[in-house]
């Protein structure tokens, strides 16, 4: 190995990094590391002026800033834990012997293509209160269903359910990949035991899906802690705050020129992203070094 | 083989640098014209008026070829004209609004002062102080004054032997009335939260009536909506129509068109809406806009009853725009405060209100909405609103009235959060005394 | 296949296409009805059909915005996924090869490329202090460094699969870095190529933040952009709106198609990217 890397011009030249390092510094690591600056200020287009903390103080004292936190939270949590629940029913559906199994996986993973703009306009008609198809149905069951978007306590869980229904096929595939891996003899010798379905979900697939129960985690926190498409298209945040999240926030304060208080919300956001999910990252590592 | 790949690269990145800009019109044919470019809202209605003028200009002006650039409407078009504005990549001359925003976009800074034009003397003095900042006047009107209170259904009236309310407890019992009849009282359009703010913003005149000196102290940090009383009042009104049950069943998902269909067919009697709105009635209930008329918020003194108005939006000149673009915009800019431009506005679009220049008269055949407008003004009974005497209004003013008027967040409590939001609007705008 | 199995697989087939294929079916019948059917916002089979009409009145709203979207769309597309794979790809093949003390600091950052939400004013402020805001290149360099950590660590992850020896044999041969990489190497590199470039296009294709936020106005608009301005325009106007929606669904629909294989094992290895 040694031998290719003779003298001091190297087979792999650091300059490779050059290019693609450039414009990653220069359009995403500069701007993430001066937001900590720029949140520290007062700053329309036409002016700027350094003002502290103020814009952290003035985030958390706004209700109509602060329940954006809280709102995150909430999404992030409500969509991560369906995806992986909803996601693993799925996966043991679809490895199970079953006719139309492509046929499913296909469906099930379309969703996730299509534009999230698309997906929110679409669901904003279908969920209508009294026109829209989905309470239609529920109708016709005898379920009177809920205004969905424009019910206060709905509105989130709303945008959350359509998330789920976009982001499923995704989390069903991580786990059809990480059930696949299991050997079947662990099947065979739980069965041999007379091991019942439950016992052989829990004692089998449960730890040895593991692995792809932290990828989809990892993945839906990192999404649903920074949704922003979805929630646009869908309510705009509404009605009034109740379905606003840390980027609406941050976008209607953009909006509205306020790039300091904007940037600090960013910050915020940035931080929260930090704190749920490098624990989970460091939780991955060591587990696979033990 | 070593090279292609950067041959690759250098060709895809000159590809990119072009995006495909605008098809179907012309640009510059080249002829010795002057070409410049005019910029406003996107809004079908209002592009349909700025074609006809641009129309009627060019009748008039035939060394002078104008292009339309839309932007978006709300605070998304806001930000795109701030961001071009600071940039130096203004239209040649462009529409925005008058009053607090056009404060905002630092008007001393961007904008060539017009004060010297023979026009500027024709101009309705409340407007010529909604255009101006330091005493030097920036804009000519685009469009007419408006006013905001209270859309109702006339043969409703008629039919029920109503009068138009002139205080709260008159317009409280019109609605008992309504309701008893099986029609919806106030309608409500809360899928586009604009329209919420209206039963609000409208009570302006209210506030002003009572106490005169409200927007000044209000701009220096001395009054608020939550402990003026006056001022709270058009908070607590939303929240207590809402508590009546007066609202439109579906007022949490209807939108601004069939807001407008519902009061101009009956189906609602009354919908808080600004006169704009007329231009819209004929698409959302075609050949009802008779059916509708209009009156100004109800307070608690009927002696002391009037509009709230809402100023034209102004035609500006950027300090970007120089030499014959900038004579040929000028032009373009004198034409709108002229009979010609006011009678090209009036003929693109049913017009919703009073025009702001002096030498314009109103078509005889406006809607009775308008004519019902023009009485208040005529009749000296009009404030402007409060977006136009103060440089401050808070953002999330939307959303609060929608929470208050759904009755997720009680009056007071909305009112404290919208003065936690205009003093937030203060702090970044840096005023002084915040 | 047993014959019990039949009524399960029966019942999860209809309830797969009622929850997904619903939506999708809704879309392409609204988008085929005349404006007053469509506003009735149910789910039913046109009376007449107005698919071509609605097909013009899109395409031709707004001085032909639609086209001028699409076009936008595809440039910003093609051109920051060719440049993303190349640089990427480089980036990867040294950051897997060479081990140092280095490496473990690159690597994180790479890795919070993937995880922090981009700053999005202060990006702004970068475009606009280097001339590039509402740029189309400004877009699309900001495109590629966001996609850069996400395509890095898939590039890494296959080349460690690629043995040492052939970079051996070709410096023997007298090969330089260049030439080893794009003559050796990159064809190698072509399922994982492949990958990426299928999934980076549905992702940027797909993308509203970033014209939104970086490539404001409307002679810009991205495919995306005219949802969002076409639902303030039409109002009740659904037949239109659906059908744009439909067109804006079409390209990443024929990618699916062709490559579905590689679309559903690429967004897995590359999960985190969500």
């Amino acid at each position: 190995m040694a031998t290719a890397t003779a003298g001091r011009r190297s087979t792999y030249p650091y300059w490779f990094l050059i290019p693609g390092g450039l414009i990653f510094t220069v359009f995403f690591l500069v701007p993430s590391v001066m937001a900590f600056y720029f949140s520290l200020t007062r700053w329309t287009l036409f002016d700027q002026e350094f003002i502290g903390l103020d814009n952290y103080v003035q985030f958390f004292r706004e209700p109509a800033l602060a329940s954006g936190l809280t709102h995150t939270l909430i999404y992030a949590l409500v969509t991560s834990g369906l995806k992986v629940v909803l996601g693993m029913a799925l996966a043991i559906l679809l490895t199970g012997p079953i006719i139309g199994r492509g046929f499913m996986r296909s469906v099930a993973f379309f969703p996730v293509l299509v534009s999230t703009i698309g997906v929110g306009l679409t669901f904003q008609v279908l969920m209508h209160p009294t026109k829209g198809i989905i309470n239609q149905a529920l109708a016709v069951i005898g379920i009177d269903g809920p205004a969905w978007l424009v019910d206060p306590s709905w509105a989130l869980l709303s945008v959350a359910l359509v998330d789920v229904w976009q982001g499923v096929g995704l989390a069903t595939v991580i786990y059809m990949a990480g059930i696949l891996t299991i050997p079947g003899e662990y099947f065979e010798a739980a069965k041999m035991d007379g091991a019942s379905a439950w016992h052989r979900f829990r004692h089998v697939t449960l730890p040895l899906a593991k692995p792809a129960t932290i990828s989809v985690i990892i993945l839906s926190l990192i999404g649903g802690l920074r949704k922003f498409d979805l929630i646009w298209a869908m309510t705009k945040g509404g009605p009034g705050f109740t379905s606003d999240v840390m980027a609406s926030v941050v976008y209607k304060q953009y909006q509205a020129g306020f790039y300091g208080l904007s940037t600090a919300g960013n910050v915020v956001l940035f931080l929260l992203v930090i704190l749920i999910v490098l624990p989970l990252f460091w939780l991955v590592n060591r587990k696979e070094e033990s | 083989m070593r090279y292609s790949a950067a041959v690759l690269l250098a060709g895809v990145l000159t590809l990119s640098a072009c995006s495909a800009g605008s098809l179907g019109s012309n640009d510059d044919d080249g002829s010795g014209k002057t070409a410049i470019t005019f910029l406003t809202n996107n809004d079908p209605a209002n592009v349909k008026v700025a074609e006809g003028v641009i129309a009627a200009f060019a009748a008039k002006n035939t060394d002078v070829t104008v292009k339309l650039d839309t932007r978006p409407q709300g605070s998304e078009g806001d930000n795109l004209v701030k961001t071009r504005l600071a940039t130096g990549d203004m239209a040649d001359v462009f529409e925005y609004n008058s009053g607090s925003l056009f404060q905002a976009i630092a008007p001393q800074a961007n904008l060539t002062p017009v004060t010297g034009e023979s026009w500027v003397g024709d101009l309705d003095p409340t407007f010529k102080q909604v255009v101006s900042a330091d005493n030097e006047v920036y804009g000519s009107p685009w469009q007419n004054i408006t006013g905001g209170g209270i859309f109702y259904n006339k043969p409703l009236y008629t039919k029920l032997g109503l009068q138009v309310p002139k205080t709260w407890a008159d317009f409280m019992a019109n609605n008992a009335k309504l309701k008893a009849e099986g029609v919806t009282p106030v309608e409500q359009t809360y899928s586009e939260s604009w329209t919420s703010q209206v039963l609000v913003l409208a009570d302006y005149h209210n506030v002003a009536a009572a106490d005169p000196g409200f927007a000044d102290k209000y701009t220096n940090n001395q009054a608020k909506f939550a402990t003026t009383p006056q001022a709270l009042a058009g908070f607590q009104r939303l929240e207590e129509l809402k508590k009546a049950g007066y609202w439109n069943a579906d007022y949490a998902s209807a939108k601004y068109n069939e807001g407008l269909a519902a009061v101009a067919t009956g189906k609602a009697g009354h919908y808080p809406m600004i006169t704009f709105g007329v231009t819209a009635i004929e698409t959302a209930a075609p050949g009802k806009v008779g059916d509708v008329g209009f009156f100004a918020m109800p307070g608690t003194d009927a002696a002391k009853n009037g509009v709230t108005l809402w100023e034209p939006s102004g035609i500006y000149i950027p300090k970007s725009t120089e030499g014959d673009k900038l004579a040929a915009a000028k032009k373009f800019q004198a034409f709108l405060a002229s009979p010609d431009g006011c009678a090209a506005q009036a003929a693109a679009t049913p017009v919703g209100g009073p025009f702001a220049v002096k030498t314009c008269k109103l078509p005889d055949d406006v809607a009775p909405a308008v004519k019902d407008l023009s009485a208040y003004v005529d009749a000296g009974a009009a404030s402007p609103a409060l977006e136009f005497l103060s440089p401050i209004k808070g953002p999330a003013l939307e959303q609060i009235t929608v929470e208050v008027g759904s009755g997720i967040r009680s009056a007071e409590a909305g009112a404290k959060l919208y003065d936690e939001d205009v003093k937030k609007q203060a702090q970044q705008l840096g005023l002084k005394g915040w | 296949m047993n014959r019990s199995r039949i009524p399960l697989s029966g019942f999860a087939i209809v309830l797969f296409a009622v929850v997904f294929l619903v939506p999708f079916a809704f879309i392409l019948l609204t988008a085929a009805k005349t404006q007053s059917e469509s506003a009735l916002l149910d789910f039913s089979w046109p009376t007449q059909w107005a698919f071509v009409q609605n097909l013009q009145a899109v395409i031709e709203a707004r001085d032909y915005l639609l086209i001028i979207a699409f076009i936008n769309s595809t440039i910003l597309t093609v051109v920051s996924v060719a440049v993303v794979v190349v640089l990427a790809a480089m980036a990867a093949f040294v950051l897997q090869r060479r081990k140092s003390r280095w490496t473990g600091a690159l690597n994180l950052i790479v890795l919070s490329g993937l995880v922090i939400p981009p700053a999005v004013v202060p990006t702004i402020w970068v475009l606009q202090k280097t001339q590039l805001f509402k740029t189309m290149p400004g877009l699309i360099l900001v495109e590629i460094a966001y996609a850069m950590a996400f395509c890095v660590l898939l590039f890494q992850a296959f080349i460690a699969s690629v043995p040492r020896e052939l970079d051996e044999a070709a410096t023997i041969d007298g090969a330089g870095p260049v030439s080893l990489f794009f003559r050796v190497v990159f064809p190698l590199l072509r399922p994982i190529i492949v990958t990426v470039v299928v999934v980076q296009s549905v992702f940027i294709w797909n993308d509203f933040a970033s014209p939104l936020y970086f490539l404001p106005g409307d002679e810009n608009a991205t495919v995306q952009l005219t949802l969002f301005t076409f639902q303030g325009q039409y109002n009740n106007a659904y037949n239109l709106l659906f059908m744009d929606v439909l067109l804006v669904t079409i390209p990443p629909l024929i990618l699916f198609a062709i490559f579905q294989r590689q679309i559903v094992s690429g967004m897995v290895s590359g999960s985190v990217k969500g």
